[in-house]
């Protein structure tokens, strides 16, 4: 039976990896939720998986997953509450063993079914795409991939809903991805339940709009948020976002009872606009999402109706995410008091600027800011006379590792041989990063095929 | 009257590579024509002048009451090539609300915007 009032409630648990442990049990045990959604992969996690999985081949996924899993069984096992996760980073299988191992200690094996998503991970074909005269040229720069294939670390394409709405057609109540769009993990659940047809554009783009009111967590359920945030309640147990969404691609977000943050109009509002580009077009392998279409309405205590989105048919291109090393950097600071504090670090910075130049130290980049005065909003800030303090910050970055490593250790010299009135040295020397920098790409949709297995 | 834009709208600011965006939503319906006559491209590039490598481009969200701003060039590299503190561009939206516009008196009184001093 085609009911217009049933509502499917997907829960937002994770909005990076490294978000609030505590999230997806209290969203699965707060109230009624069908699905949990949890985003773990930002752009550059999927090098340090790849790094991981060259050390030991059953890593390379998100292990804070597991933990997550473990915390959310009784619901998934006992009352029907199915997952879709990004944790499978480069190795989706690894990540559903694991998965399986847990589910084996906690006695949920038989009850656990999971639908791995493959055919993200391009980084094996690369020379074979290049071969076939795809360029993969920077997003921003037009420069073709070829300049760094030597560098590159890792290379995923963007995958849209398609294989996620497979999985779940499979009876799939896990569904394991590696790089999927963030916002494919709220719209493939909607489209499995509701049957929207792949070219119901409106319908689409609802349900990526509500993905990605949900894929950062609370940023959209009072979370880092400016509109009146000295009044925002108990922030301490703030409740994750849910969108509860409808047959016809309408939706409302809100949280469970009891919770604490906010949900409003401009609670939403603040998260709509995060990391958007063109607002007319808001691109994903499966719609163009029309942001200017987004109504919003309240509906009620911390609930906020979204309603009359549009969409049009997504371009020919998966945006690909290409991983590669680029150089070394490491960042130190001091700390400089009043009186004159600003003085005292715009001196230090000369002083160990000079020094470096003496050591013959080449850096493709030196920064300083002056933390407490004008490190975030520059000129804006004012001068930073008069600040009761001030930190020094000073970065360095290059291809030499050896020169890096040498500026970490001509930072705290200046204790004892630089300007008066310093502390905050306490962490000793900075650490040396290798940067593992991001090379955005397009590649045709043709050229990658993605497969669902079950695994139980 | 000079209004603060930190008195008539919130925002949110994220990052796209080496492009910062803001989004500025109106604090009232009623003041977002505001934001659209006076916080033009022009004078957000002049905002950042010095800061920013890059050009401007805005886009209108009548619906939310926003404009979105693309700031090019203002992360220093962005992602993890990027020394800055703030290299996802988290800050920026409190830093584009520093602004302090010039509206003619009578025009905000009719809107009830708020005088900054």
């Amino acid at each position: 039976m085609s009911d217009s009032s049933r509502v499917v409630r997907v829960a937002s648990g994770q909005g990076f990896w490294g978000d609030w442990l505590e999230a997806p049990r209290r969203q699965v045990e707060g109230g009624q939720v069908d699905y949990l959604m949890l985003d773990y992969l930002a752009e550059v996690t999927m090098s340090i998986l790849q790094k991981q999985k060259e050390r030991d081949p059953r890593m390379g996924y998100a292990r804070d997953f597991i933990g997550a899993m473990e915390s959310v069984f009784p619901a998934v096992a006992e009352r029907g509450v199915k997952v879709i996760a990004n944790a499978g980073g480069v190795n989706p299988v690894a990540c559903a063993e694991a998965l399986l191992e847990a589910a084996s200690k906690h006695g949920v094996r038989g009850k656990i079914r999971i639908g791995v998503v493959t055919g993200d991970d391009i980084l094996a074909r690369l020379d074979e795409l290049m071969a076939a005269g795809h360029e993969l040229k920077n997003m921003d720069t037009g420069a073709p991939l070829s300049t760094i294939r030597e560098r590159v670390m890792s290379a995923n394409a963007y995958i849209g809903s398609d294989p996620i709405v497979e999985a779940l057609a499979l009876g799939a109540n896990v569904v394991v991805i590696g790089r999927s769009t963030d916002t494919a993990l709220t719209m493939a659940p909607l489209r499995h339940e509701f049957g929207w047809a792949a070219d119901d554009w409106n319908k689409m783009a609802s349900g990526i709009i509500a993905g990605h009111i949900l894929e950062c967590g609370a940023q959209s359920s009072g979370g880092n948020c400016m509109h009146e945030w000295r009044t925002i309640p108990d922030m301490a147990n703030v409740g994750y976002p849910i969108a509860e969404a409808s047959e016809d691609g309408t939706f409302v977000i809100t949280k469970h009872a009891g919770t604490g943050g906010r949900v409003s109009v401009p609670s939403v509002s603040e998260q709509l606009v995060y990391e958007m580009g063109d607002p007319n077009a808001y691109i994903t392998p499966d719609v163009v999402a029309d942001f200017t279409s987004i109504q919003l309405a309240p509906d009620g205590e911390n609930r906020v109706r979204v309603h009359g989105i549009t969409g049009g048919p997504p371009t020919p291109f998966l945006k690909v995410s290409i991983a590669y090393r680029a150089g070394y950097k490491a960042v130190g600071s001091l700390v400089y008091s009043w009186p004159d504090a600003m003085e005292k670090a715009q001196m230090a910075d000369r002083i160990l600027r000079e020094r470096l130049d003496n050591l013959g130290l080449k850096f493709d980049q030196v920064l300083t800011e002056f933390v407490g005065a004008t490190s975030t909003h520059g000129a804006l800030a004012g001068d930073g006379h008069d600040a009761p303090e001030v930190m020094f910050r000073i970065g360095v970055r290059g291809e030499n590792r050896a020169d890096v490593e040498r500026f970490t250790r001509e930072i705290v010299p200046l204790v004892l041989n630089g300007p008066p009135s310093v502390t905050g040295f306490a962490g000793g020397r900075p650490k040396v990063e290798e940067i593992v920098a991001y090379w955005p790409a397009l590649l045709d949709k043709r050229a990658v095929s993605t497969a669902v297995t079950i695994m139980e | 009257m000079h209004i603060r834009l930190l008195d008539i709208a919130h925002a949110r600011s994220g990052d796209k590579g080496d492009t910062a965006n803001v989004g500025v939503i109106a604090l009232q319906p009623g003041w977002y024509p505001t934001l659209v006559k006076y916080v033009t491209r022009d004078r957000v590039a002049q905002h950042f002048a010095g800061q920013i490598n890059g050009g401007v481009d805005r886009f209108e969200l009548p619906n939310l009451n926003a404009l979105n701003f693309l700031l090019h060039g203002a992360l220093d590299g962005g992602g993890t090539l990027s020394l800055k503190t703030d290299a996802q561009g988290k800050v920026y939206s409190t830093a584009l609300l520093r602004m302090v516009i010039d509206v003619p008196d009578a025009e905000a009184t009719a809107a009830g915007l708020p005088a900054y001093a």
